[in-house]
């Protein structure tokens, strides 16, 4: 029979549930997000690092899980709330149900609990911290274990889930039309699947790789990969992305865009509960088209402070934050959107292409 | 684009089979879409029983024919620079290609707004579409478009059996089918072929197990894609997605799945060049452990794209209910020229339409089938939709959603306990799809038959069924462990009814109420806001479910709850539904707060707009009670009204009234004072209002004796009836043991009514009445003798063959039981006259008396332009009839005739006999108005598709007691040029009158050429071909009508019909087309264009 947990958030509120991972604590900020599908990229999405997920779908497992569908090497989220977990998956490509795949990676979740009244107090107070108990644990034990961690984004998340060592990944089919340098501050594999599937070698690099070291290797572009934490932390990351610019093509997505940002000058701020999900509707400016994007970030650009060059390309059209930027002059391409989906819709594959056209251009 | 000034919205005439509630909805919304954007709307629909045809809806509207000469004449006075054509249905989209085939639209200089004619063209013909599927690199299945047998044949050979058959351009999959034979195969693709205007059919390989998922998707002009919902069918491929459980959103897809499909459904819409809604029909690979597939070897991808409907359509519809997203209002907009993003999201209030709503909870369609009314129909499921309507539920879990939905259907109270009885022992199971086949699967698990069992023989993915299987875990607990708290909140968040949990534990279900009340186990209602919480939402659209907070909070206002009335079925259609929201806009014009509680996706009332707060749920006691207590909170409870939603809503009255929950309107007193044989039959002593001789009877001696004393004929039914369910006229002791012996069984404990069946003329009369007046606003008369169902038959306004001392008649008796009952709203009472032979008195006799709405509401409402339903919400609110300023007694006559026609759906019911009778059987209703009574026939027929073609040939065989009038008929018709076919006795009638005939053999045994050969070889336009009396299955009758009915031509069963149709054909068929509020106005001299 399951365990009772509990889910208790830093204001002192607490809702019963039961335990559905590991049978240990987790702790992290809380936040939700509304994709109906793709619980296991988002665990495995290093964005998520420091953060409980509740997934405002109430059915969570269906599919269960598989290692292709994996977005980076480990679960990346602290934890995981739902309402209903189905603990029989039902897919042709399901290897282990989605506890078994919790449990074995030392994950704790919480079932059985009303996620929408969460999301609501969530979309209210913004974002929170919290803890799962570990099972039959007190809630009150757990809320002063929660009261001795770290709040989010006081500890350097990027650097903590970046690769130490560089990795290569071929180019699919034969011979490489070029090489893309990734800077990994907590990249999703997703982004360099599809630049092999385009045909171009990628180098997937520490967080903490100078300008110099990424330019040695030579790269047709360079892109600066998604990643949790306070984008004003990375100072270092910024110093390599400054010595750049100008050099080589850069695409920058999400935490990469917020870098990009600070390179020309802006400052970045903390939405009140982010953007988490895959149907968040982006306008681009130059064009007037709207793009549905796959999101997953708690830091935005403010636009205003943007000089050298640098303009807001893009815009969310829920709450008019910056979703975009384009240079006037230099070959970049930036997104604080997921334009390698996975999960979330594949509509903006196209920003890859026109990132790719920079790179063919500058040969 | 710019802006159009006015356009023309095509609505989708008469509900069939494959064509509901749901274009109603749609086209409300288009019509308020279009007042939005300051753009004229004219709307044209034939079906007086919607919400779109009221005169607030659109600018103009036309209840008319919807044929291309009609909608010339339209678009020649109306001059609208658009046509908005995708929101009626596939009624709507093929009128719309006709017009532009016929040149009218070029003509009138009228612009095909939002998806182009070349879009839909590529989307609606097989082999277009197949093209561009293959241009694109989507994959398609193995098939080819044919028009001919040979053809097909040819196909059959390269891709080899199962195969199916699907026609183009028709209704609900109609004329298509899976071939497992290739007698089958034959007979389909014969059929098929037949079914589709354009004589087109798409042989493929059938893709039996692989699992069924749609997409709803929209592109702007701009070229803005988004999709609205996706979709799972828990029934695979071959169920029509009609006919099918559908589950939103999908469940077993991961999202490398979901994205695939998503990504094919948007280059799709943006091929094809999409200006609106679309849904996007694929076929994804199941399991392989459950159906055995291997990726086909010209493509690798898991999934066959099926089809496409570029337009509006019942799954939209569903959709919207879905998801809380109005794509009909979203879809006229982009018509009319708007990008997503400059569309507002209603819901919200702050975001706009260029998004994709994320659900919180999981919703679940089961379709309602007609089957409890025909009982000897082929209920199995296929490709050709069967079912009339469909419920729709919300919960935060399948098992929740699922057994609400079950609570929805209204089928006869059955939860999932219920089980057939032959289906226990032998081993044997019916998995075949069929109505039943959900409470089949649950007998299976009850009996300990593994899910994966299961799946591997029905292709149903075995996420389902552990579902399932959870639920009949939750059985044996309920049934084996003492009731806890614990153990009665999970059941109630596994959906279980307080009943279903009454059964298990050995309660009545009041107890187990009462139990939750004390363990403070209640629901609680969340909100449908389409972004999952994110946002803020204002939308009042909430369900229920077991959880910790609710979001509708009790608000002090005056308020009252209008009761729907659940899913369309035959005997409860859309009228109700036309009823429910005028009671809403009525209450809320009156300063109250209107809820609305209904489980229908497809109507308006389920209309996130129309009222204060929609309470999506089922319509039992258990529900509409919480529904109430949670508005009660601390405070009174707000008063129900229950005399809009049919037979469903009043069905409530005595559950609510025992609960000490406000009623307002007639009573639960008055309703069964109505509804108790032996109380009315008092009661009309009282009044001295005469009904026809007869009595309630239990036991089948009481029964003959009865007839004994009254005499054969008698009209037999259940007490408390619905669409005249298992009524029968019986003419002899046999057939009357035959009919209580069944009948006892199906309505156990409640009396039957023998009544003398008087073969006279039927009249129905509409009545408001406050307690001391009565307002009459019409009196119709019946085309049918006696005998047909009030809704079944032709009705005219006013009665044109009435007397004025009959009209006087029927005036005083109405009036007398309004008042006499103490009846509060509308009275519906139907009478039968019968004339004197030697010109007296008629005598006139109360058949039926309903304190409710009934279904000639909105006819009578609209001819009339007396506001019915609202003068009855009114007098509940407590003001008389004369201080809303209405007179008492009957309404003065209008300037126009109106008939009310049936409409059925008979070819897509396989072995349902087809002849009118006591029992209802159509699906829907048309209007033909003018200001004659030939001109408003001919629309009638016109617009029923029964009006006879102008020269052809007739296939007569009538009964005996009808002979005498078939010479009229025979006359007309042969005036009219027609040719004859005749069995040997009408044919001998008819040499008799020198009509010349060609006879044939009446029995098919007999030889050729027989009556089938005739009909089936397409020699007539038309059979007329009444029954001899008694109810022995008459085999050549049954299959002569059948015959017709597949060939899809006009078969007349009541001589009376015939007579009108031959009348209708014989006058010319002149007729005017005016907006509906003209025709209320005395004619101008010179107005009139008749032709």
């Amino acid at each position: 029979m399951d365990e009772q947990a509990w889910l208790v958030l830093e204001d002192g509120a607490t809702f019963a549930g039961l335990a559905a991972g590991a049978p240990l604590r987790g702790f992290g900020e809380l936040v939700f997000n509304t994709s109906m599908t793709g619980y296991e990229e988002i665990l495995t999405d290093p964005s998520y690092a420091g953060q409980i997920v509740t997934m405002t779908y109430p059915l969570i497992g269906n599919y269960g899980t598989n290692l292709e569908d994996a977005e980076s090497r480990q679960i990346q989220a602290a934890g995981l709330v739902m309402r209903e977990e189905c603990d029989l998956p039902s897919h042709w490509r399901s290897g282990e149900s989605l506890r078994h795949f919790l449990s074995e990676r030392g994950v704790p979740a919480i079932a059985g609990l009303d996620t929408r009244a969460l999301t609501r107090r969530l979309r209210s107070s913004g974002v929170l911290m919290a803890a799962i108990s570990a099972p039959g644990e007190a809630p009150e034990d757990t809320l002063a274990w929660l009261r001795e961690r770290p709040l989010y984004g006081t500890t350097d998340l990027a650097l903590a889930v970046s690769t130490p060592v560089p990795y290569a990944w071929e180019a699919a089919g034969g011979e490489p039309r070029g090489q893309i340098a990734v800077l990994d501050t907590g990249v999703k594999f997703n982004i360099m699947r599809v630049l092999n599937t385009k045909g171009y070698r990628t180098t997937t690099l520490p967080a903490t790789t100078d300008a110099a070291d990424v330019l040695a290797l030579k790269p047709d572009g360079v892109v600066l990969s998604p990643g949790p934490g306070d984008p004003e932390k990375l100072d270092y990351v910024v110093r390599t992305v400054e010595g750049l610019v100008g050099r080589v093509p850069i695409l920058g997505i999400c935490l990469g865009h917020q870098v990009l940002g600070q390179v020309f000058g802006a400052k970045t701020y903390k939405l009140k509960f982010g953007h988490h999900g895959a149907n968040h509707p982006v306008k681009d400016l130059p064009t007037g088209n709207v793009y549905i994007t796959s999101q997953n970030h708690g830091y935005a650009v403010d636009g205003e402070g943007l000089r050298g060059g640098a303009e807001v390309s893009q815009l969310n059209l829920n709450d008019g934050t910056c979703e975009g930027l384009s240079h006037r002059a230099l070959p970049i391409v930036s997104i604080q959107y997921h334009s390698e989906a996975a999960p979330g819709p594949r509509d903006n594959m196209y920003l890859f292409d026109r990132f790719l056209e920079l790179v063919r251009a500058g040969h | 684009m710019n802006k159009p000034s006015s356009v023309l919205i095509i609505g989708s005439g008469p509900i069939v089979i494959g064509q509901a509630a749901e274009f109603d909805y749609a086209g409300t919304q288009a019509c308020k879409a279009m007042r939005e954007e300051g753009v004229r709307s004219i709307l044209v629909n034939s079906n007086p029983a919607t919400i779109m045809t009221d005169e607030g809806i659109a600018d103009v509207v036309y209840i008319e024919p919807l044929t291309v000469p009609v909608l010339e004449r339209i678009i020649a006075r109306e001059r609208p620079e658009g046509l908005l054509a995708t929101l009626g249905g596939q009624t709507g989209l093929n009128l719309a290609v006709a017009l532009h085939e016929a040149g009218v639209l070029d003509k009138y200089n009228v612009r095909l707004l939002g998806t182009p004619l070349a879009a839909i063209q590529r989307a609606e013909d097989r082999e277009l579409f197949k093209q561009l599927l293959e241009a694109i690199g989507e994959p398609v299945l193995e098939g080819e478009t044919v028009t001919t047998l040979d053809a097909a044949h040819a196909t059959l050979e390269r891709i080899g059996l199962p195969a199916v058959i699907r026609p183009a351009f028709t209704l609900g999959g109609t004329g298509g089918g899976i071939a497992y034979t290739l007698e089958e195969f034959d007979r389909i693709a014969q059929g098929g072929i037949d079914a589709s205007p354009i004589h087109q059919v798409l042989v493929e390989k059938y893709l039996g197990g692989w699992k069924e998922v749609e997409y709803e998707v929209m592109r702007d002009g701009a070229g803005t894609c988004i999709t609205v919902c996706n979709m799972e069918n828990l029934d695979p491929m071959g169920v029509h997605t009609g006919d099918s459980i559908v589950v939103a959103p999908s469940q077993t897809l991961s999202d490398r799945d979901y994205q695939m499909l998503r990504t094919a459904s948007l280059k799709i819409i943006r091929a094809l060049g999409i200006e609106g809604g679309c849904n996007v029909q694929f076929s994804l690979g199941p399991r392989p452990d459950v159906t055995a597939w291997e990726p086909g070897e010209r493509q690798a991808l898991p999934y066959y794209v099926i089809e496409v409907n570029p337009r509006v359509s019942r799954s939209s519809a569903l959709a919207s209910k879905a998801t809380g997203y109005p794509i009909a209002r979203v879809a006229a907009k982009i018509a009319v020229g708007r990008r997503l993003d400059e569309i507002a999201n209603a819901v919200t209030q702050k975001t706009t339409a260029a998004f994709e709503p994320a659900l919180d909870y999981v919703v679940v369609k089961i379709p309602r089938w007609p089957f409890d009314k025909f009982p000897l129909g082929d209920r199995s499921l296929g490709t050709q939709m069967k079912a009339t309507g469909e419920v729709m539920a919300i919960d935060r879990t399948f098992e929740g959603a699922l057994q609400k939905a079950v609570r929805s259907l209204e089928v006869g109270g059955r939860s999932l306990l219920w089980e057939r009885p032959e289906w226990s022992n032998d081993g044997e199971w019916p998995l075949a799809a069929n109505d039943e086949r959900l409470w089949t699967l649950m007998a299976m698990l009850r009996r300990g038959i593994e899910p994966l069992a299961i799946a591997r023989q029905t292709g149903i993915d075995p996420w389902f069924l552990e579902r399932l299987e959870n639920l009949v875990a939750m059985e044996r607990r309920l049934l084996s462990e003492p009731l806890t708290p614990a153990l009665l909140r999970r059941a109630k968040r596994m959906g279980f009814s307080d009943r279903q949990i009454g059964t298990l534990a050995d309660l009545l279900p009041e107890q187990v109420r009462e139990q939750r009340q004390r363990w403070n186990i209640r629901p609680v209602y969340k909100m449908v806001d389409t972004c999952a919480a994110e946002f803020d939402a204002a939308t009042p659209y909430f369900y229920s479910t077991y959880e910790q907070e609710n979001e509708a909070l009790p608000d002090g206002r005056p308020t009252a709850l209008v009761i729907g009335s659940g899913p369309i079925r035959i005997g409860q259609g859309i009228e109700f539904d036309y009823c429910s929201v005028q009671a809403a806009w009525a209450l809320q014009r009156a300063g109250y707060r209107a809820l609305m509680a209904n489980s229908n996706p497809e109507t308006v009332s389920t209309d996130f707009d129309t009222c204060e707060r929609l309470y999506f749920e089922p319509l039992d006691e258990e529900a509409v009670r919480d529904i109430i207590e949670n508005e009660a909170g601390e405070g009174e409870p707000p008063a129900s009204i229950v005399q809009f939603g049919g037979q469903t809503a009043i069905n409530l009255a005595w559950p609510l009234t025992a609960a000490n929950l406000p009623i307002i309107g007639s009573d639960a007193e008055v309703i069964d004072l109505a509804e108790d044989r032996r109380r009315f039959e008092e009661f009309l002593q009282r009044i001295g209002v005469p009904q026809p001789p007869g009595s309630a009877v239990t036991s089948i001696d009481d029964a003959l004796k009865t007839a004994q004393s009254i005499g054969y004929p008698v009209l037999v039914r259940p007490s408390y009836v619905l669409g005249g369910r298992a009524m029968e006229i019986v003419e002899g002791p046999q057939e009357l043991i035959r009919y209580m012996s069944a009948a006892v069984e199906l309505e156990s404990g409640r009396p039957i009514l023998i009544d003398k069946y008087l073969l006279g003329k039927e009249v129905e009369v509409d009545a408001i009445c406050d307690g001391a007046q009565v307002l009459i606003p019409g009196i119709m008369e019946h085309v049918e003798r006696a005998g047909v169902h009030s809704g079944d038959s032709m009705a005219v306004y006013p009665g044109v063959r009435l007397r004025p001392d009959e009209v006087e008649t029927l005036v005083g008796y109405t009036e007398s039981i309004g008042v006499a009952l103490g009846a509060r709203g509308l009275i519906n009472i139907q009478y039968v006259i019968l004339r004197d032979a030697e010109g007296g008195p008629s005598s006139i006799y109360v058949l039926e008396v309903n304190p409710r709405g009934s279904r000639t509401v909105p006819f009578l409402s609209k001819v009339t332009g007396v506001p019915m339903v609202e003068i009855a919400v009114n007098i509940m609110l407590g003001r008389s009839i004369a201080t809303q300023g209405y007179p008492a007694g009957l309404w003065p006559k209008q300037p126009l005739i109106a008939v009310k026609a049936p409409v059925f759906s008979m070819a897509k019911l396989i072995g349902v006999d087809t002849y009118l009778g006591p029992e209802m059987k159509s699906t829907g209703e048309v209007m033909g108005v003018d200001r004659t009574y030939p001109g408003a026939l001919a629309k009638a027929l016109l617009a029923s598709d029964l009006m006879l073609p102008r020269n052809g040939a007739v296939l007569l065989t009538v009964a005996d007691r009808d002979k005498a009038d078939a010479l009229d008929v025979a006359r007309l018709l042969h005036g009219a040029g027609y040719r004859f076919y005749a069995t040997s006795g009408t044919a001998a009638l008819l040499r008799a009158i020198d009509i010349p005939v060609e006879q044939v053999a009446k029995r098919v045994a007999e030889g050729h050429p027989n009556v089938i050969d005739v009909v089936a070889g397409g020699l007539v336009n038309a059979v007329i071909n009444t029954p001899e009396g008694g109810r022995g299955p008459v085999r050549d009758g049954f299959q002569i009508r059948r015959a017709a009915a597949e060939r899809r031509i006009a078969c007349f069963t009541s001589i009376d019909t015939a007579l009108a149709a031959a009348q209708a054909l014989a006058g010319g068929a002149g007729y005017e087309v005016l907006p509906l509020p003209e025709y209320r106005s005395p004619a101008a001299p010179g107005m009139s264009d008749a032709r």
